[in-house]
Parts: C-alpha cells; sequence; structure tokens
C-alpha cells in the first residue's frame, strides 16, 4: 500500500469551510451571553450558540460602540458546550477575527449587529482557516461576502427588534433576483457582475480620487479586473444551482416558531434567533419550540402544536419607529 | 419492489446524501432510489438509511422524539436494514461513547466513538484515506470528525489514520467518520449499496 504524504493534509480549504457550514442545515444557532445560557440552548437542541456580550437587544437599547464579546465569555462558553460556538468581529475588524480565531471559535460572524470598524473593507475572509457567515439584504451583498470568503450568508433582518419583515424582505430579494438569473444571458450576467463589483470602484475612488482602472488593486491584493471575474463566477455558480453556491440562514428579527418555520418555507437552509429566546419568558420552552419548528417546517400541525403554552414572546419593535441611522442592516454593503 | 435507500431528514448534509444517491441510482449498474426520510411509517418500507453529518446532540435528540429512533431500533434488532452513518451518523451508531454526553446512540456496532476528536474547527482537515477494498485513496474530509476509538466483536476496521480509526463495517452497517457526501466520489456510497 502506498504510504499517504503528509504534506496533503489541508486546513481550511474551501470543502472544509462550506461542509462545516452545511453541517449546520436545518438547525438553529443560538444566541447566548453566559455559559449558563449555552447549556439552555445545547439542551433544546441547538446546532450552535452565538456567544456576545449583549444580544442585540440590549445593543440597540445601551447605545455606544458595539465590539467583539469578552473573550473570557467565550472560553467559559467553549468550555461548557460540545456543539460549535460562534462569535461576532465588526465588520471590517480582522485583528477581531484572528483574536476569536485563536480562542478557538468555529466560525465568526462579521457582523453589522456590532459598530463597523473599517468604512472601505470587509475582512479578507480567504486569509483565515476559521470558516465566516456574513449578513446581506440581497444577491449583490451576497456575492460580494461569497468572492471575499465568506462560507455562509445570512439575512440581515433588522437584529433585536423582534420584527420578522426585514429578514423577510432580505430573502425575497436574494431568491427573487437568484430566479431572475435563469432568465439572463451571458452578455447580462457580464453586466450584473460589473455592477456588484462597483462598490469596490466607489470605495478606491473615496480613497484615492481616482476613477477605478482594470489594474487598480481594489480588494487585498485584487485587481478591479479579477474582482469582476471572481464575482461573475459566483454569479454563474448561483444561476445553475438557483441557489447561493454556500449556505443561507435567516436572521434578525425571528421571535416565534411560526418566525423560523416561514423563513424555512421561503427558502432559508437554517436560521438564527438572537434576542427572540432569551429575551422572552421562557427561554429554553422557546428554545425548544423553535428547534421543532425548523426540523418540522412544513408541518403546520407541529408549529401549531409548539406554539401552544411558551409564555410571552419578546416585545417587538416597528421598523418604522427606528430611527433611520439606527438601522443595523444599513450597515456593510 | 424498488430497492429504496432513505436519507434521515432532520438536520445536516441531507440534500448532499440524497444527492450521491441519486447519482449513483442514474448508473445502470445501480438500480433503486432514493427519498428523504421524515417519519416512523416510512421506516418499514426501507432497505437503507443514511444518517447524514450534522449536530449529534440535535439530530439524537429529534430522533427519539420523532418515533424515527424507535422503529430503526426495532430494524437493527431483525438485522434487516442496511444503515450508513457518516460523523454525526458514525456517532449514532455506536454501542458506546467515549466522551458522557446526552446524546441517545441507537447502539449498531460494536465499537466505541469519541466525538469531536480532533478539535475545533480550525483544526478540521482534508486528506486521502487507504480504505480497505478501495484500490485508490479516497479523499477524505473530516469536519470536527469523530474518532472510532474501539472496536470488539464483529466489527471489522477499513480505515485507519494516525490518530485511530475512521471507518467501520459491522454485517449490514457502516461507520464513516467522515464526509464522502461532500465530495464528486461516490464509491464509498457504492460500497454500501452493495450491503443492501
Amino acid at each position: 500500500m502506498k504510504t499517504l504524504d503528509l504534506s496533503t493534509l489541508r486546513h481550511g480549504t474551501d470543502l472544509v469551510k462550506r461542509g462545516f457550514a452545511k453541517m449546520q442545515k436545518g438547525g438553529v444557532i443560538m444566541d447566548v451571553t453566559n455559559a449558563q445560557q449555552a447549556k439552555i440552548a445545547e439542551d433544546s437542541g441547538a446546532v450552535a450558540v452565538m456567544a456576545l456580550e449583549r444580544v442585540p437587544a440590549d445593543i440597540r437599547a445601551h447605545g455606544g460602540v458595539a465590539r467583539m464579546a469578552d473573550p473570557q465569555i467565550i472560553n467559559q462558553i467553549i468550555d461548557t458546550v460540545s456543539i460549535p460556538v460562534m462569535a461576532k468581529c465588526r465588520i471590517g475588524h480582522f485583528v477581531e477575527a484572528q483574536a476569536l480565531e485563536v480562542l478557538g471559535v468555529d466560525m465568526i460572524d462579521e457582523s453589522e449587529v456590532l459598530t463597523p470598524a473599517d468604512p472601505f473593507y470587509h475582512v479578507n475572509k480567504k486569509q483565515f482557516t476559521v470558516p465566516f457567515v456574513c449578513g446581506c439584504r440581497n444577491l449583490g451583498e451576497a456575492i460580494r461576502r461569497i468572492y471575499e470568503g465568506a462560507a455562509m450568508i445570512r439575512t440581515k433582518g433588522e437584529a433585536g427588534t423582534g420584527n420578522i419583515i426585514e429578514a423577510i424582505r432580505h430573502q425575497h430579494m436574494v431568491q427573487g433576483m437568484i430566479h431572475e438569473l435563469k432568465h439572463m444571458n451571458d452578455p447580462a450576467l457580464q453586466a450584473l457582475a460589473e455592477a456588484y463589483a462597483q462598490s469596490y470602484a466607489e470605495a478606491f475612488k473615496t480613497l484615492t480620487g481616482h476613477t477605478v482602472v482594470a489594474t487598480s488593486r481594489v480588494f487585498g491584493d485584487d485587481e478591479y479586473s479579477a474582482v469582476i471575474k471572481e464575482i461573475l463566477a459566483v454569479i454563474q455558480q448561483t444561476k445553475q444551482m438557483q441557489r447561493l453556491p454556500v449556505v443561507n440562514f435567516a436572521a434578525g428579527g425571528i421571535a416565534t416558531p411560526a418566525d423560523a418555520a416561514i423563513m424555512m418555507q421561503l427558502g432559508s437552509d437554517g436560521v438564527f434567533v438572537g434576542s427572540g429566546i432569551f429575551k422572552s419568558d421562557n427561554p429554553l420552552k422557546r428554545a425548544k419550540a423553535i428547534v421543532e419548528a425548523v426540523a418540522n417546517y412544513d408541518n403546520p400541525e407541529v408549529i401549531a402544536r409548539v406554539s401552544k403554552d411558551i409564555g410571552a414572546a419578546m416585545p417587538g419593535l416597528e421598523i418604522g419607529t427606528i430611527p433611520k441611522d439606527q438601522l443595523l442592516q444599513d450597515r456593510g454593503w | 419492489m424498488t430497492t429504496t435507500v432513505g436519507v434521515l431528514s432532520i438536520q445536516g448534509a441531507v440534500a448532499e446524501h440524497l444527492d450521491s444517491m441519486r447519482r449513483l441510482f442514474t448508473k445502470p449498474a445501480y438500480k433503486g432510489q432514493a427519498v428523504l426520510l421524515r417519519t416512523p411509517e416510512q421506516v418499514e418500507d426501507l432497505d437503507g438509511v443514511i444518517l447524514p453529518g450534522g449536530e449529534s446532540t440535535t439530530i439524537s435528540r429529534i430522533l427519539e422524539r420523532s418515533g424515527i429512533g424507535p422503529q430503526l431500533r426495532t430494524r437493527i434488532a431483525n438485522d434487516d436494514i442496511a444503515i450508513m452513518g457518516t460523523c454525526a451518523g458514525c456517532v449514532l451508531l455506536a454501542k458506546t461513547l467515549a466522551d458522557p454526553t446526552k446524546v441517545t446512540l441507537l447502539e449498531a456496532m460494536d465499537m466505541e466513538v469519541r466525538r469531536n476528536a480532533f478539535g475545533r474547527q480550525k483544526e478540521s482537515f482534508e486528506r486521502p484515506l487507504q480504505i480497505k477494498g478501495l484500490r485508490k485513496p479516497f479523499p477524505g474530509v473530516f469536519i470536527r470528525a469523530p474518532l472510532i476509538t474501539r472496536t470488539w466483536g464483529d466489527c471489522e476496521v477499513l480505515a485507519e489514520i494516525d490518530e485511530g480509526v475512521v471507518m467501520a463495517r459491522q454485517g449490514k452497517f457502516l461507520g464513516v467518520a467522515f464526509h464522502p457526501e461532500l465530495t464528486d466520489d461516490l464509491r464509498i456510497h457504492q460500497l454500501f449499496y452493495k450491503m443492501l
């Protein structure tokens, strides 16, 4: 038998990163702020937990700059549960991401829930061994994040509101455009790739005062022409698969079992529940109910049954009452 | 009766296994169909079941609550169903676990498994594997993978790496610590087909 060359051992490949996200499909990922909540999440059947200092509803109420969680909290949560532990870094804050990777976090959420750190660039996620999940409002944002190396995408929704409308809006925006790709020929796809790459050109123009040309370095070491080419490749793959080429979860406003199930019926691969669980009357009951609702998302009898007797949901927020500059979904581009 | 394989559809890499089996069934030598296994009533009509990777704590909890778990145990006791478990599915096939957890096992194979044996996600890896019965190496994809820490009785080791056993077979049951469904290589699904 041929002896195996150990140099063939490879970590952090696209397959390993995207594969990790695939193992989360059909599951619920819950925001937790301490080890005790993490235990409740695991016992209720969560596929992973998101370690945070404050849930989005509290971040919203508290104001100020929201940053990566205290490593001590993350360590305690890692030591408590056997399911994967995720944590958030600020948009563009690659050093927070480096720190989270060293701590042993299984996936990093480059999240608009925290205060953005870089006005021009998101994190160059290809440089990391640990996989990333990123939020999106539409197909353009999703494709840009995938080009940058995200192994998983989620809707942004409007975090901390307990109001599902924005998550549904973003899911429709993504799915509608994926369907539309079917009817687009090669020149139209090329034009779309150029339109999706426009954000990088704008950042370049703001930084240098120059109009972008094919050889301009617009993201990391990538030249503008290479960015367009890679974005086109992701668009073509999306058109062919008729879905995003990475796992696509719903997030931002899920508060009830029915909220979780509607996102699944609209084509999400799973859900993140942020404030919805630990801001409700009975977190354990609600967490279990949401897990069961996601596993049986197309069975209304189960949704009706698990929605009974789980206490009051978190109080919600009408999106129109939020001042425009406090909308989290407008962070990132 | 058409040979039917059910892919347990609770959570994890369900679509990938379904796709692998469906691709296999497009080949002339392989006759049968692959379906999603979602209810306990379906179990009695299946010739084979695939337990996909995902989170073993989550899958086991819903497996028991749904009633599919007890149905599978009956078929396992009668030894009249073939089962392949990959990653978390491999954990469920074990008799015992090396780490204490709340996972309820199907206890089909004479083996002990350690969940998440390689560390955290950054330690997940790809590497080629030598597998008994396969001529060329198989592309192994290990994601927060378990290890088979001990085998006894009729459980036969099919693949081993420095850290321990990563694939084993016992009669109609096949435990695989890695993810053949994430690759284009259908040879492990072919091997499972021959066990039906």
